[in-house]
């Protein structure tokens, strides 16, 4: 078999359990493929030794006829997931040098089922960010190219890193986080598909927090049922996180019938923006007809709130994150500043911060830090706290009257060009306009590739489910994918 | 609400951030951006809603009041930028 590291988790691991290809042959091809595309700036740290140990123990367990599905099946993960003994940097430099003494529940999970670790993946600094430009490692960059340009282009984010690689066959697939649309973006803007779980399906212990009420980790694929296999392995009860469901994972792949007849999918008006590019118009009306022709009742929906989302968002996120980065402080793990003569601990944690922190946290740590204080909290955390649960009920109220999923575009634009939109915080934030809302209201969404704008770059589509539905929401989005036909893939520049 | 630079010193303050004074007028621009841009919230009318506090209605688990980890100082202390005797290490903090 040649271009291994082009299978998807179904064909690798079929082929794999037929003796037809070891893990080491696919773990080599990967990692051959690694080394030649530095040029996309996907991998921040490569473990080619821990791969190859890893790959024949998977083989040997395979041989011993004990192999769960990602059992041998390379994969990558986010920088954001504490990885014992190798470098876990969240993406910023006060990271630098932290090497967790333990392993993330989700990895370790994924590690137990026998996948084969190829590096951590790069991504915006602590997540935060929509383009992948906020990495003390540099860019990440799309394999994508819009038409013969040979402009950069950024792969989203804040998985960026992740959604990189899968799009350029570095790795079968990788695990993401999404905590205001971080995989789904990514996934989109590369023509791969992204699920964020419902909150609580995966454990968050050991996953570098951003903010903890909206983060959720969730697998990056080629394909739905790359998704199924993979998500299905990385959820699961843990005690070590007290948001985490105690609720059995069924086998999604098992769900993808791509039967969806007499499903009632919404389609929210709100989600019609102004200004919406034509392209995601028709995508979007493009995939209504392909559910409609599958036998799905289309129904019009409301979720009046839709539109207090992001500035809701954008009280929530950088308040909890402000919280949870209290701890980068300089004495426990990572960077600590030089200290001037005379310099006391204050001195110490504030110039650790400032040298640490990128821009783009430091403005989010510095706004958390401002809403949650005295004379504020309750104009703004509160508020939008209570928002929060308005935007809930929208949801809670379209389901209770019968609608099975919703589908919306998973982004405004097709991917954009790096360096282009970071000048203005706000305008970045408009990325995440119809994600976001799903990370407040804590329910499953998966991005599925469509279509193409007119560039030749890829496009996709959100579905939304009920909590806890993702089974039935992958078979939606299995019948999507069936219908919509996306085969495409970048052609090789790097 | 309008954030000027003595507000933005403090919030950078209160965030344990240093940030230079030349810097503050940018920041203090960058926040009435954003917090322009919440604002938005304000038309929104929230009378009788409970702030949300978790998004799912199941209660928190709890688990047995026992100690099920620990004594792995070496473990710890290992990421430490400085560690000695088995504790952290950081400047003076008691005249």
């Amino acid at each position: 078999m040649s271009d291994l590291n082009k299978l998807t988790i179904t064909e690798a691991r079929d082929a794999l359990r037929k003796g037809d290809v070891t893990s080491v042959e696919l773990t080599e091809a990967c990692l051959s493929a690694i080394d030649a595309a530095d040029a996309l700036g996907a991998f921040a740290h490569k473990t080619p030794d821990l791969a190859m140990e890893r790959a024949r123990a998977a083989d040997a367990r395979i041989k011993a006829g004990d192999a769960p599905d990602m059992c041998g099946v390379p994969v990558g993960i986010k920088d954001l997931f504490c990885t014992e003994g190798v470098p876990s940097q969240a993406a910023s430099k006060i990271l630098e040098g932290f090497k967790p003494e333990y392993e993330s529940t989700v990895s370790g999970k994924l590690r137990d089922a026998g996948a084969v670790m190829l590096g951590k993946l790069n991504m915006d600094e602590f997540a935060m960010g929509s383009s992948n430009e906020t990495s003390v490692y540099g860019n990440a960059i799309n394999p994508w190219r819009a038409g013969n340009s040979d402009a950069a282009l950024t792969p989203g984010g804040s998985s960026g890193g992740s959604a990189s690689a899968v799009a350029a066959d570095l790795c079968l697939a990788a695990t993401g986080t999404d905590t205001g649309g971080s995989i789904r973006q990514p996934a989109a803007f590369t023509g791969t598909v992204g699920l964020k779980p419902t909150y609580g399906r995966c454990s968050r212990w050991g996953i570098v927090a951003f903010a903890s009420s909206l983060d959720q980790a969730g697998p990056m694929t080629k394909t739905v049922r790359d998704t199924a296999i993979m998500g299905a392995a990385m959820m699961g009860h843990d005690p070590k996180d007290s948001t985490s469901a105690d609720l059995p994972v069924p086998d999604f792949e098992a769900m993808l019938t791509g039967d969806i007849k007499g499903k009632v999918i919404g389609i929210p008006k709100e989600y019609r923006m102004d200004g919406m590019p034509d392209e995601i118009e028709k995508l979007w009306a493009d995939g209504t007809a392909m559910l409609k022709d599958a036998g799905a009742e289309i129904r019009d929906i409301s979720l009046p709130h839709t539109k207090y989302a992001l500035p809701a968002y954008y009280v929530i996120a950088p308040a909890e994150a402000s919280s949870n980065l209290a701890r980068y402080d300089g004495v426990r793990f990572g960077y600590r500043a030089d200290m001037a003569p005379g310099d006391g601990i204050t001195e110490m944690y504030e110039k650790t911060r400032a040298e640490g922190f990128g821009a783009e946290v430091k403005r989010r740590v510095m706004i958390g830090t401002y809403v949650l204080s005295a004379g504020f909290y309750d104009a703004y955390y509160n508020r939008a706290r209570r928002v929060r649960a308005l935007i809930k009920r929208d949801f809670d109220e379209v389901f209770a009257d019968g609608v099975d999923a919703i589908l919306t575009p998973a982004t405004p634009s097709a991917a954009f060009e790096l360096g282009k939109e970071v000048s203005d915080p706000v305008e970045m934030y408009l990325n995440d306009v119809f994600t976001v809302t799903v990370n407040l209201a804590g329910l499953p969404g998966v991005a599925v590739p469509t279509g193409m704008d007119r560039n030749g770059l890829p496009l996709g589509l959100q579905l939304i489910g009920r909590p806890w539905e993702e089974g039935e929401l992958l078979n939606t989005a299995y019948a999507l994918e069936s219908a919509a036909g996306f085969v495409e893939k970048p052609a090789r520049w790097w | 609400m309008s954030i000027d630079t003595a507000t933005a010193a403090k919030v950078a303050k209160l965030a344990r951030i240093k940030v230079e004074e030349a810097e503050l007028p940018a920041l203090a621009q960058e926040f009435n951006a954003i917090l322009g841009f919440i604002e938005q919230l304000e038309e929104v009318d929230v009378d009788g809603v409970e702030p949300m506090v978790s998004v799912t209605p199941q209660r928190l688990k709890r688990r047995e009041d026992v100690v099920t980890d620990g004594d792995q100082p070496a473990k710890v202390l290992a990421n430490a930028p400085d560690a000695r005797e088995g504790f952290f290490s950081v400047p003076k903090v008691v005249e």
